[in-house]
């Protein structure tokens, strides 16, 4: 069963729907890339399957036992986070606030696994260091090191490379591909990066005026391809 | 300065109540100060102090006796409508703060000037916006509200200290992963409306803003942590508020106490933009 199904789904503010007929659904362990122009809804698509928007019409399911709250999320940066003072463990561990409930402080569990996260996104070292004075792609790091710390199974990635520069890039895409490889994460990645996109997805959902969703082969295969690369799909 | 006659005010009891709410008030604004800069709503206390002046331009004309049971009410409600809409609010951050700032003040004048009974109105209203001597004409009930409200502002924060950290620093993420965001923002909400309720006592409506942000702006100058930051904010505005109260005392002109507080807190961000300054040039 799928990990998480649309139906019919449309999506957008005050009933005015930005995207609509969006069919697809997600099976654990996939590499899902959402591509599409800007202002196609991208955005809008990602808060609406966070539950931060809710949808205009159709329906969103979770089913192989995840729950609609353990999907990870790596938001866009905000304004807020860039003169946030916080410590790089204090964003880690904020991470598994959802699981703790109505208990003020967190436990050792929680600790440990902050720990791990934080040692398996190579930030072993940076605990104490201050979250607005890293680099842009280290920042990323943490902010995946706290997705993970919500969850094992379903990641969300909202242009997770926007703002790094190529060889940072490249190294995030190896870490999330990895992640998906080694952990068995399924991946949702918002993306207007078509060649990464190809590269390492295994399904690819393009949303515009209207919506294609299919395997990567199929994708390769298809006129949406070509109007979306100026190449004409030679990636 | 008179030392004997300085030593000579301890001898009363109103002020030891002055330094005790004073302490205790300065303590739990600054604990949310933090969180309002970042929050960009650095403003609120200023908008909250008007709501909370306009409330009692009605109590005083209805006659209440004792104006909190109306203005607590009222403050807490606006803090509610400002904060607990988030970031999808219709009108944002500050225009939301200016709107009901501006016209909580400008309908508590009127009704004060329409109604009225007081012969001495322009005083009235200097003393409840300033605060002018309010801090030296508690009583015993005032300090006694003051600890209780103080104590469990104190112990709201501890409990939610890290649902308040998540939800300051990424809201979206912790409400998609499964954090009741609207009931932490609801709580945030209805303390800063007691806080502010509180401090109105101390340093009256015009000065409250500089009672919550002052302490944070120069803590985040130096301190790198979301825990650091808070406890050096508590520090700062604690000693900032003594030494403000002791040197209004000292000063045998008579220093209006919430403006020397003020005074006080703004040397001291000197300082820590200094201290912060130089640590950067150390750095590189």
């Amino acid at each position: 069963m799928a990990q998480l199904t649309c139906k019919d789904l449309s999506c957008g503010y005050e009933q005015k729907a930005v995207v609509s007929n969006v069919n697809f659904s997600v099976n654990a362990g996939d590499y899902l890339c959402i591509v599409g122009e800007n202002g196609s809804g991208k955005s809008t698509l990602v808060k609406t399957l966070l539950g931060l928007v809710k949808p205009i019409g159709g329906s969103i399911d979770t089913g192989d036992g995840l729950k609609r709250n353990e999907i990870g999320y790596l938001p866009q940066q905000t304004d807020v986070q860039r003169d946030f003072p916080a410590s790089v463990w204090e964003v880690v561990i904020s991470g598994c606030l959802a699981g703790s409930g109505f208990r003020p402080f967190y436990n050792k569990q929680e600790k440990d696994l902050a720990r791990q996260n934080i040692e398996k996104m190579g930030l072993k070292g940076f605990e104490k260091r201050c979250y607005r004075e890293l680099s842009g792609g280290q920042q990323q790091r943490v902010l995946l090191a706290r997705a993970l710390c919500a969850t094992r199974k379903l990641l969300l990635l909202d242009e997770p490379v926007s703002g790094l520069d190529p060889k940072v890039t490249l190294e995030m895409y190896e870490l999330i591909a990895k992640l998906n490889r080694e952990d068995g994460v399924t991946i949702i990645m918002i993306s207007h990066d078509i060649n990464a996109a190809l590269k390492y997805a295994s399904h690819v959902l393009h949303v515009s005026h209207d919506v294609f969703f299919g395997t990567r082969e199929e994708y390769l295969n298809s006129e949406y391809v070509k109007r979306f690369t100026v190449t004409g799909g030679e990636v | 300065m008179n030392f004997a006659k300085f030593a000579e005010y301890f001898q009363f009891s109103f002020v030891w109540y002055a330094l005790i709410v004073g302490t205790l008030i300065s303590l739990c604004s600054s604990l949310l100060g933090v969180t309002l800069v970042l929050k960009r709503f650095s403003f609120i206390g200023d908008g909250l102090s008007h709501v909370a002046f306009g409330a009692m331009a009605v109590a005083g004309i209805v006659g209440l006796t004792n104006e909190t049971y109306i203005v607590l009410p009222v403050t807490i409600l606006c803090a509610i409508l400002l904060l607990s809409t988030g970031t999808n609010a219709k009108i944002k951050g500050d225009a939301a703060v200016a709107m009901i700032s501006v016209g909580a003040l400008a309908i508590g004048y009127l009704l004060l000037n329409l109604f009225s009974t007081s012969g001495n109105l322009a005083g009235d209203v200097c003393a409840t916006l300033f605060g002018s001597t309010a801090i030296l004409t508690l009583t015993q009930f005032d300090m006694w509200l003051s600890i209780a409200l103080s104590v469990v502002v104190v112990v709201v924060f501890i409990v939610f200290y890290n649902k308040i950290f998540a939800v300051t620093f990424d809201e979206s993420f912790a409400k998609a992963t499964g954090t009741k965001t609207n009931i932490y923002n609801l709580i945030i909400a209805i303390v800063i409306a007691v806080i502010i309720v509180l401090a109105m006592n101390l340093v009256g409506s015009l000065l409250i803003s500089a009672l919550v942000i002052f302490p944070a702006l120069s803590a985040m100058r130096v301190f790198k942590s979301f825990k650091s930051v808070t406890i050096c904010a508590a520090c700062v505005s604690v000693g900032c508020s003594l030494l403000g109260i002791l040197l209004s005392m000292a000063i045998e002109k008579g220093a209006p106490v919430g403006s020397m507080i003020v005074a006080v807190d703004i040397a001291v961000f000197g300082v820590f933009y200094a201290i912060g300054a130089l640590k950067g040039v150390v750095k590189k």
